[in-house]
């Protein structure tokens, strides 16, 4: 991989401090944390998905709102296009280098150049969950789409504005677009909307794309449209994005590197079809083993883990899955297991994990 | 089939009347049976009246509701019964887990509490035995019996929609109606709920209706799928048959559209418009603006249901070559 | 923009489908427009001036006449026509009540953005305020600052003093509503959205919050109107208003004053309280009905189509 990757995210760290207690202030004692994200790393290169999967709590949708500028990532590195990003800014950082398997190395300390949130977020664009709540219910949709533009002063001339704006609602497959300049959110149906919300966040031509579960809220019959056209989008602009789920099955269909997360770390990563083939870690085998397929001839072994994912507030010692694990050993709740590289890109931080001989 | 079913369905309508709009046409000569011990899954996506469907059967609709058509449950006609005589079917024979029903409990009050409020309101038996009987219903659906002294909030959500299953086994239903139960759950959890129930099935003998869009979550579960398609119904048949060799052509689509995580290379087919609304229904059929396959009749004529397989039932004009 | 216009007319239309068929809030609509327009055309009204005397033929003051050829409601105490008063006095109590109403509004809504969007320091600071403003009795702490505002002989006229202290001590309820609206407002994606798009403070309020709360501060003011139209009526009534400029409250104040009910001079002291209630029952009906159609909470604007129609099936897939 020659080109630089488009984002490079380095043991990236959020935490939410409770407010303290009156006993807290009392003795003194630290607030307690809620560590959502904690210590989590990777990258994408241009023009690629990646996917980000888990349960609830897991960390996933906080890692969206830090990479867009919603939240203030606690400690880490994020890289976008080589610059810095992000509220560190500081601090000094040790520089980065991509290496080939797509896994990041160091180099020795300096500051990187820094790019402002405002310069981000005209490269990089977030696309909510929610068709219903994501979209202003008040604003035309020809004011949706082009507020982007607005707000960063670009395409002063309106002719130039409605022309982008055009183009923007097209690409993402609203045509005629000018019928849709003057009408409301409410009347359009999920699917639209959601191509609205594409739209809108196309219209600065960004590089990145960061989607929070783009389909989950969607008809089923409708996902498939809307995960096409942000196929087509990633093809025709080599835009980069990280796709947020739960869904593993449109995971399969849609990503081409797939990242697992349980409890604000990421377990296991890799190449989709290699995952979904040879996955390492047990909770990446739980949870693919237990999806919904719409088969009802198949009979497989399902793993269903007892209980729910714990509190972050509780982190269990060692490895934060032991509790849950089915396989889980001694050796597992005395230290956190580091990564091991099972293939050409796909690690699992197990100590189960067999490392494939290198070629 | 009809005789030893414990509920009948037959050709149940609804409309529901609104100012300014007329009648909106929410569903439209649905039939289907039950038997006891099978799991029927009521599959669709949004608008196409399978919650409408629970809700006429159970008669929990809003004051400009029009329901008409029978509802046999052990040979009684439902629809017939006055307000009081019903109010004795729902819950006792006829118990419903609604969607986000985890959120449905009083957060004031205990579980336990609840629980046994639910037998107590039906008088089965003295709050004495109740209160076994609580102790039981929390064993059945996994929660220990001294977690039913807490309050909601110190349940996780999984455990709460088990609470609400535990509620709705109180009164020792024979049917199950579950509308979308594990929707909002993780998909561990959603496991371990689904898991609970065909367990709760096998031992107590349950029949369950389940209404879900998952399709993945219909083949895990069902013995009979039932499939809508704005307000009517597409196609009735055995689970295996419906999604081995699907004959209506929103079936056949929708399964195409559905990804499947041991085939990820196919394409995922997607279905171009929106379902109809319910106010404006086509005089023909009512999939046919968005199918791949329609003829001129299909504007016209609205198809009926036609058998095209052993227990098998599809509603579409090109299948009268079929039969 | 041509196309707002548009837009605009048709928002106006679909409210007005809805707002025509509710009775109640079409009853008050009625009752505020008439009493406006009275204060409008109160010239054509009348024949009289409203400080003419009316005299019989022997040239004396027609004192406590009651209703009769001369005026529909006869004369107070001086002889001037009550009718003619009324009339005119529209425009006072309704011009009070107005701009207090407007300016409470003002404040109410600038504080309650501000409050409820930036937070902290802000909020705590404004809602302090308001909490004292809240805990000291309205009507004393109005007569103390009106006597004082008066007694500084600032050569603004007593209206104006009345205008700005009703004003500025009635904002308190819009500030709350408008402070916990925008609570609410400002967690939602769209929100979110804006401000992952490079959006600032000033354009999410401009563009995001306050159409979402235009509507019901609208409706909420209607609500205030009556309240300050009874509190300047009040305020006259115990003689805080301008007697040259007499209020409806004002003739109140003249009627008792003036030994009216002794009198039996029934036509002297009704009419001014019945267009007192007259008006603020208008406010409060439609100021009701419009925070009713108006309440966000209330719009399932995502339930359109026939989702709307079967809510359940909505809540679905």
């Amino acid at each position: 991989m020659s080109a630089s990757p488009l984002l490079i995210v380095e043991n990236l760290v959020k935490h939410f401090p409770l407010t303290p207690s009156l006993v807290d202030l009392l003795l003194r004692r630290e607030p307690e944390v809620v560590r959502a994200v904690d210590g989590v790393s990777f990258s994408l290169a241009r023009g690629e998905v990646l996917a980000i999967v888990g349960e609830s709590g897991c960390g996933k949708t906080t890692i969206a709102r830090t990479l867009i500028g919603l939240e203030e990532e606690t400690d880490g590195t994020i890289l976008f296009n080589g610059q810095r990003i992000g509220a560190t800014d500081r601090r000094t950082l040790a520089g980065l280098i991509p290496l080939e398997s797509g896994a990041v190395g160091t180099r020795e300390q300096q500051t990187l150049p820094r790019m402002s949130l405002k310069h981000l977020r005209q490269h990089a664009q977030m696309i909510f969950q929610d068709p219903y709540e994501s979209l202003n219910p008040r604003a035309t949709i020809f004011e949706i789409v082009a507020e982007p533009l607005l707000v960063h002063g670009l395409l002063r001339k309106r002719e130039e504005r409605i022309a982008r704006v055009k183009s923007a609602l097209e690409d993402a497959g609203l045509r005629p677009a000018e019928d849709y300049f003057l009408r409301y959110p409410h009347e359009l149906s999920g699917g639209q909307r959601q191509r609205v919300v594409i739209a809108g966040a196309m219209v600065l031509e960004p590089e990145l794309l960061i989607a929070d579960e783009p389909v989950s809220m969607l008809d089923v019959s409708i996902r498939a449209e809307i995960l096409n056209l942000l196929k087509d989008l990633q093809k025709k602009r080599a835009v980069g994005i990280v796709f947020i789920t739960h869904d593993l099955g449109t995971v399969a269909y849609f990503a081409d590197r797939l990242a697992v997360m349980y409890l604000g770390r990421i377990v296991e990563s890799g190449p989709t079809a290699e995952v979904l083939k040879n996955p390492q870690h047990p909770y990446t085998k739980a949870l693919l083993s237990v999806v919904p397929v719409p088969n009802p001839r198949l009979r497989r072994e399902r793993i269903i883990l007892q209980g729910e994912t714990p509190n972050p507030l509780n982190l269990p010692g060692g490895c934060r899955f032991h509790p849950r694990c089915p396989v889980a050993m001694e050796a597992c709740k005395q230290s956190d297991p580091t990564y091991v590289r099972v293939a050409e890109g796909h690690e699992a931080a197990c100590l189960l994990a067999q490392p494939v001989t290198s070629s | 089939m009809a005789e030893s079913a414990l509920l009948r369905v037959r050709n149940l309508n609804t409309e529901f009347l609104i100012p300014d709009q007329g009648a909106a046409r929410a569903l439209e000569d649905i039939s289907f049976d039950v038997h006891p011990g099978e799991t029927l899954g009521l599959v669709g996506e949004s608008g196409c009246g399978k919650t409408t469907a629970l809700m006429s059967i159970l008669r929990l609709l809003p004051a400009n509701a029009r329901i008409s058509g029978q509802v046999f449950f052990k040979g009684v006609d439902l629809m017939t019964l006055p307000e009081k005589e019903m109010r004795a079917y729902r819950w006792r024979e006829l118990a419903i887990v609604f969607q986000g029903a985890m959120n449905a409990l009083n957060p004031v009050m205990r579980v336990g509490e609840q629980i046994r409020e639910a037998i107590t309101l039906h008088r089965l038996m003295p709050t004495r035995e109740a209160e076994v009987r609580v102790g039981e219903l929390l064993e059945l659906v996994g929660i220990p019996k001294e977690r039913g002294a807490q309050y909601p909030f110190q349940y996780s959500g999984g455990m709460r929609q088990r609470a609400m299953i535990a509620m709705a086994l109180a009164c020792s239903p024979s049917i199950l109606f579950a509308d979308e139960p594990t929707t909002a759950l993780d998909v561990m959890v959603q496991a371990q709920v689904l898991e609970l129930l065909n367990d709760i099935q096998q031992r107590l003998g349950l029949a369950i209706v389940l209404v879900t869009h998952d399709l993945g979550v219909v083949a895990e579960m069902c013995d009979t799928v039932v499939v809508m398609y704005g307000g009517k119904v597409a196609e009735y048949g055995p689970v295996d048959v419906i999604f081995n060799d699907p004959q209506h052509p929103y079936t056949q689509k929708l399964l195409e559209s559905f990804p499947d995580l041991n085939e990820p290379t196919e394409v995922l087919a997607s279905i171009p418009g929106t379902p109809p609304r319910l106010t404006e229904i086509p005089p023909g059929c009512r999939f046919e603006p968005r199918c791949h396959v329609c003829i001129n009749r299909c504007k016209t004529e609205s198809p009926p249901l036609l058998r095209v397989g052993e227990s098998h039932l599809a509603a579409c004009h090109l299948l009268v070559d079929k039969l | 923009m041509n196309e707002s216009w548009l837009l605009f007319k048709r928002n106006l239309a679909d409210f007005w489908r809805v707002f025509r068929r509710n009775r109640m809030g079409m009853t008050g609509a009625a009752l505020v427009l008439i009493a406006v327009l009275v204060a409008i055309i109160a010239p054509m009204l009348s024949p009289y001036p409203p400080t003419a005397v009316i005299r019989d033929e022997a040239g004396r003051g027609l004192t406590f006449a009651p209703p009769s050829v001369h005026g529909p409601l006869g004369t107070d105490d001086a002889g001037r026509d009550v009718w003619t008063q009324l009339v005119y006095g529209a425009r006072i109590s309704l011009t009070v009540g107005f701009l207090a109403g407007f300016i409470a509004m003002f404040v109410g809504s600038l504080f309650g953005v501000l409050a409820g969007y930036f937070g902290g320091w802000l909020d705590n600071l404004l809602m302090r305020m308001t909490d004292v403003l809240l805990v000291i009795p309205d009507l004393p702490l109005m007569l103390v600052l009106v006597a004082t505002l008066r007694q500084m002989d600032l050569k603004i006229s007593p209206l104006t003093v009345l205008i700005l202290v009703i004003g500025l001590l009635y904002w308190t309820s819009t500030a709350r509503l408008v402070r916990s609206q925008v609570l609410s407002i400002k967690e939602r994606q769209f929100v979110a959205r804006a401000r992952a798009i490079g959006a600032g403070n000033f354009h999410i309020i401009r563009k995001h919050i306050l159409p979402q709360i235009m509507p019901l501060i609208v409706a909420n003011t209607v609500l205030i109107l009556s309240t300050a139209i009874l509190i300047e009526s009040g305020l006259a009534f115990l003689g805080l208003g301008d007697p040259t400029q007499p209020s409806w409250g004002t003739m109140l104040n003249f009627a008792f004053d003036r030994n009216a009910i002794s009198n039996g001079a029934w036509w002297f002291y009704l009419p001014p309280g019945l267009a007192i209630v007259w008006v603020s029952l208008g406010c409060v009906l439609l100021g009701n009905v419009l925070e009713e159609m108006l309440n966000p909470r209330l719009t399932g604007h995502h339930l359109e189509g026939e989702a709307r129609v079967v809510e359940t099936e909505a809540a679905s897939g």
